[in-house]
C-alpha cells in the first residue's frame, strides 16, 4: 500500500503544480513510512516541505495554502499526534467554506497512519475516525488495500473539500495487489461490495477488511453460507444506500471495526440500518469492535484487536438468531 | 545564526560558562504623541488625501461602533467585540496594504474591515450588522477582495496568514498577508507556531499584535512576564517592533517598513501596537469588575482619534467645521446602513434552510434527506 500511495502522490504532483506535500520528515527522509519517498528529489523543497515539528501548524498552514488556491497534502506521522491539529480541523478546515459562504474552500488532504497491530508505542495505534466523521464539513476516508488506496488518494486530492485520509499501518506492507499504471480514481462517499452473497452482510473498512473477508471465506467453505462483504471506504459521507440495499436483501448484518465500540462508525452504520432497513431485519445487528478501552501497549494488542474468529462467532450467532 | 556557532564551539576546545551574544533589541516608535509633539525627522511622507481618508475611516469606525453598541442594547443585534480606542492600530497598518494584498482579521477588526471596504462604506457596514445580528450572509465576500472572514478562536487565524503568504510566495504573486490578533493571543500555541513557520519559510506575513492591555479581565502584565510582546519575534529570528498604537503615523511608518521587507522577500515582521481597549471586551462584558475608571481615563487622554485630528489641524488639513461636516456625512451613511440592514435581515429571516449550503461543495444524499426533513418541520411550524 505504501508504494501505491507513493505512486498516487508522484502522479498527481506530476500533473498538477498546485499540489504540495508538507509535514515533518516528508522530504529528505521520505516520510517515516516512506510514503513520500522520492518526491523532494523530483519536485523540490518548495513543493515537498519539511516543516518544523508542530502538527497544528502543519494543518493550519495547509488551510491557508488551500484557501489561497493550492492543494496541500499534509501529513501527521501518526493519527495519535493529529490532535494538536484538532482546533484547525474542527474550527477552520471544516468551516471555512461555510463561514465565507463559499468564497473560500479548503481542498486539502490530511494523510495520517492509524490503527493497531504493529507493536508500536503508546498513541501510535488508535482508531479515532469518529472524531473527524462527527465534524460536518470534513470528509473521512479509509482505504483497505493498495489499489483502492491509490484511487481514493487521487480522488481525495482532487476533492474540493477537506479530507482526513487514514492509512492503516498494519496493511502498509501486509499484502500486495496489482495497481494499474493508468489513472484510476474512486468516488468518495461510495462503499464497495467486495464479495456478493445472499445470507448475511458483513460491513467493515480499513485493516479490518482482511479478517472480515477471511471470515466470509470460512463461512462459505465450512458453513455453506454466502456472506456479502461491504467495504465502506468513506466513513463520511457514509454510503448507507449500499449498506441498506444489501441488508434489505440478506436480513442480517455484522459491522466490524477496530475502534472503541461506543459512538463509533459501527454505531452509525447500525443506526442507519435501523432507520432504513428495520423491516427487513431477521436478527439483531451485531458489532464486532474493540472494547471501550485504550489500545493496550503491544503485549496485549492482539487480544484487543478483533480478528477472524470474533467475526465468525458474531456471524454465526446472527445466522442462528 | 550566531547561536549555533557558539554552541558548537562550546563543545570543542573551550568548555566554559560563556555569554552567547544575541545582537537583538526592540525599537519603540512614536512620532506624534498625545501632547501634540511631532518628531519631524520621523514623520512619514503620507499624502494629504491618504491622511484624510485614514482619519475618515477612523471616525466612521468609532461612530459605527457606538451605534452598534446602542443597537445591541436595544436587542437589534447580538454580541460583538468593540473596537473603540484601537482605530489607529488598525487603520494605520491596513492602509499600507495594496488592494491585492490579504487581510486576515480576528473578531475586533471593525476599523480594518471598514478600511478594506471603504469604496462601499454602507455595504460594508450592512454586512457587519448582518453578521453581528446572527446572519452568516454578512460573512460573505468577493474572493478578489482578499479579505478573510472573521475568526473567533483566539490566535487560530494566524496560521492561515502564513499559509496564504506561502501561497503568494509559491506563485510569485507579490502579495503580502496581514494578520491581526491581540495580546491574549500571544499566549496561545498557534501564535508561536505561526511565528515559527512564517520565519522558517520566510513568508511575506505581517503579524500585527494589538496589545490593548486586557484579554477580557486578564491584564497585559499577567499575560506574560516578557517586557514587550514584540520581543517574542526575536525568539523566532524575526524582526519585531513596538509602536505607539494610538499614533497613526507611528503605526503607518512601522508597517511601511515591514511591508517593504516582506515584498523584497526578506520575510515576516511582528508589530506590537501598544493601544487600549477603551470600551467593553464584548457587549457581554462588564469591565468595572476588573479595572479602574482612572486607568480608562488616563488612556482616554491618549486615544487615537483626537490625536490624529490634532495632527491634521496642525497641518491645516482639517478644522472643527470640516470635522462637523464629516460627522454629518458619516451619520447619514450609518443611517443608510442600518435601514438597509433592517430590510435585508427581514428578507433573510425565513431562509434558515441555507444552513445546509456550503457544508460541502455538493450536498451529500444523507444531508439532503436531513434538509428535506427540516423543510417539512419548518413548513409545518409556519402554518401552525
Amino acid at each position: 500500500m505504501v508504494e501505491a500511495l507513493n505512486m498516487a502522490l508522484h502522479q498527481e504532483m506530476d500533473s498538477d503544480n498546485d499540489v504540495l506535500v508538507l509535514g515533518a520528515d516528508v522530504g529528505v527522509d521520505g516520510g517515516v513510512f516512506r510514503v513520500t519517498e522520492g518526491l523532494i528529489e523530483k519536485f523540490g523543497e518548495q513543493r515537498v516541505i519539511d516543516t518544523p515539528l508542530a502538527e497544528g501548524a502543519i494543518v493550519g498552514t495547509a488551510i491557508g495554502m488551500a484557501a489561497y488556491g493550492l492543494k496541500p497534502i499534509c501529513e501527521t506521522q501518526f493519527s495519535g499526534f493529529s490532535y494538536y491539529a484538532f482546533q484547525q480541523l474542527e474550527s477552520h478546515a471544516a468551516r471555512l467554506r461555510w463561514r465565507s459562504r463559499g468564497t473560500y474552500h479548503v481542498p486539502m488532504v490530511l494523510r495520517t497512519p492509524y490503527a493497531a497491530g504493529i507493536r508500536a508505542l503508546e498513541h501510535h495505534s488508535e482508531s479515532r475516525e469518529t472524531y473527524w466523521a462527527h465534524t460536518p464539513g470534513l470528509k473521512m476516508v479509509i482505504p483497505s488495500g493498495p489499489r483502492n488506496a491509490r484511487a481514493l488518494l487521487l480522488s481525495a486530492i482532487r476533492d474540493p473539500d477537506p479530507v482526513v485520509f487514514y492509512e492503516a499501518k498494519s496493511i502498509y506492507r501486509a499484502f500486495s495487489e496489482d495497481v494499474p499504471d493508468e489513472e484510476e480514481t474512486m468516488p468518495l462517499g461510495k462503499a464497495q461490495v467486495q464479495r456478493e452473497g445472499a445470507d448475511l452482510t458483513l460491513i467493515s473498512y480499513g485493516a479490518m477488511m482482511r479478517p472480515t473477508l477471511e471470515a466470509a471465506e470460512i463461512l462459505a467453505e465450512d458453513d455453506g453460507i454466502q456472506a456479502e462483504v461491504i467495504d465502506l471506504l468513506s466513513i463520511s459521507p457514509l454510503d448507507h444506500e449500499t449498506v441498506a440495499a444489501s441488508v434489505s436483501k440478506t436480513g442480517r448484518a455484522v459491522v466490524v471495526n477496530e475502534a472503541p465500540r461506543s459512538f463509533s462508525a459501527a454505531s452509525e452504520v447500525v443506526a442507519r440500518l435501523v432507520e432504513k432497513a428495520f423491516w427487513y431485519l431477521e436478527a439483531p445487528i451485531r458489532r464486532v469492535s474493540a472494547p471501550d478501552v485504550m489500545v493496550p501497549l503491544f503485549a496485549y494488542e492482539q487480544a484487543y484487536l478483533p480478528d477472524t474468529k470474533r467475526v465468525l462467532r458474531a456471524a454465526r450467532e446472527t445466522l442462528e438468531a | 545564526m550566531p547561536v549555533a556557532t557558539h554552541l558548537h564551539n562550546l563543545q570543542g576546545e573551550d568548555m566554559a560558562r560563556k555569554t552567547i551574544d544575541l545582537p537583538y533589541q526592540i525599537e519603540y516608535l512614536s512620532i506624534f504623541d498625545e501632547e501634540g509633539n511631532l518628531d519631524e525627522d520621523l514623520e512619514p511622507d503620507i499624502s494629504d488625501d491618504l491622511l484624510l481618508d485614514m482619519h475618515r475611516c477612523m471616525l466612521l469606525s468609532r461612530r459605527f461602533d457606538e451605534r452598534m453598541l446602542n443597537m445591541q442594547r436595544q436587542g437589534r443585534i447580538g454580541t460583538f467585540a468593540l473596537v473603540q480606542g484601537q482605530e489607529a492600530s488598525q487603520v494605520g497598518s491596513v492602509a499600507v496594504l495594496q488592494a491585492e494584498d490579504w487581510m486576515v482579521p480576528s473578531y475586533r477588526e471593525t476599523a480594518a474591515i471598514a478600511w478594506r471596504g471603504r469604496q462601499q462604506p454602507v455595504e460594508t457596514m450592512v454586512k457587519l450588522l448582518l453578521y453581528n445580528a446572527g446572519f452568516y450572509q454578512g460573512s460573505a465576500s468577493e474572493r478578489e477582495e482578499h479579505n478573510f472572514p472573521t475568526s473567533v478562536p483566539v490566535s487560530s487565524q494566524i496560521l492561515h496568514a502564513v499559509g496564504l503568504a506561502y501561497g503568494s510566495k509559491y506563485r510569485e504573486a507579490g502579495e503580502v498577508v496581514m494578520v491581526y490578533f491581540g495580546d491574549g493571543a500571544t499566549s496561545e500555541g498557534d501564535f508561536h507556531e505561526a511565528m515559527n513557520f512564517g520565519s522558517v519559510f520566510q513568508t511575506p506575513t505581517i503579524f500585527v499584535c494589538q496589545n490593548n492591555q486586557w484579554a477580557i479581565s486578564i491584564p497585559r502584565e499577567e499575560q506574560t512576564e516578557s517586557k514587550t510582546l514584540a520581543q517574542k519575534a526575536l525568539g523566532y529570528g524575526m524582526p519585531g517592533i513596538q509602536v505607539d498604537g494610538n499614533d497613526l503615523l507611528a503605526v503607518y511608518a512601522a508597517t511601511q517598513e515591514a511591508i517593504a521587507r516582506a515584498r523584497k522577500g526578506d520575510g515576516p515582521t511582528m508589530i506590537e501596537c501598544v493601544t487600549y481597549r477603551l470600551s467593553l471586551h464584548t457587549t457581554a462584558d462588564d469591565p468595572t469588575r476588573y479595572r479602574e475608571d482612572e486607568e480608562v481615563e488616563r488612556w482616554a487622554e491618549r486615544e487615537p482619534l483626537t490625536r490624529i485630528q490634532n495632527y491634521l489641524k496642525q497641518k491645516e488639513l482639517l478644522d472643527d467645521k470640516a470635522i462637523e461636516k464629516l460627522e454629518d456625512e458619516i451619520k447619514a451613511q450609518i443611517k443608510d446602513a442600518v435601514e438597509e440592514f433592517e430590510n435585508r435581515s427581514e428578507e433573510l429571516k425565513d431562509q434558515a434552510l441555507t444552513m445546509f449550503e456550503h457544508i460541502y461543495a455538493e450536498i451529500p444524499a444523507y444531508l439532503q434527506e436531513q434538509r428535506d426533513e427540516l423543510a417539512i418541520e419548518l413548513e409545518g411550524a409556519s402554518s401552525e
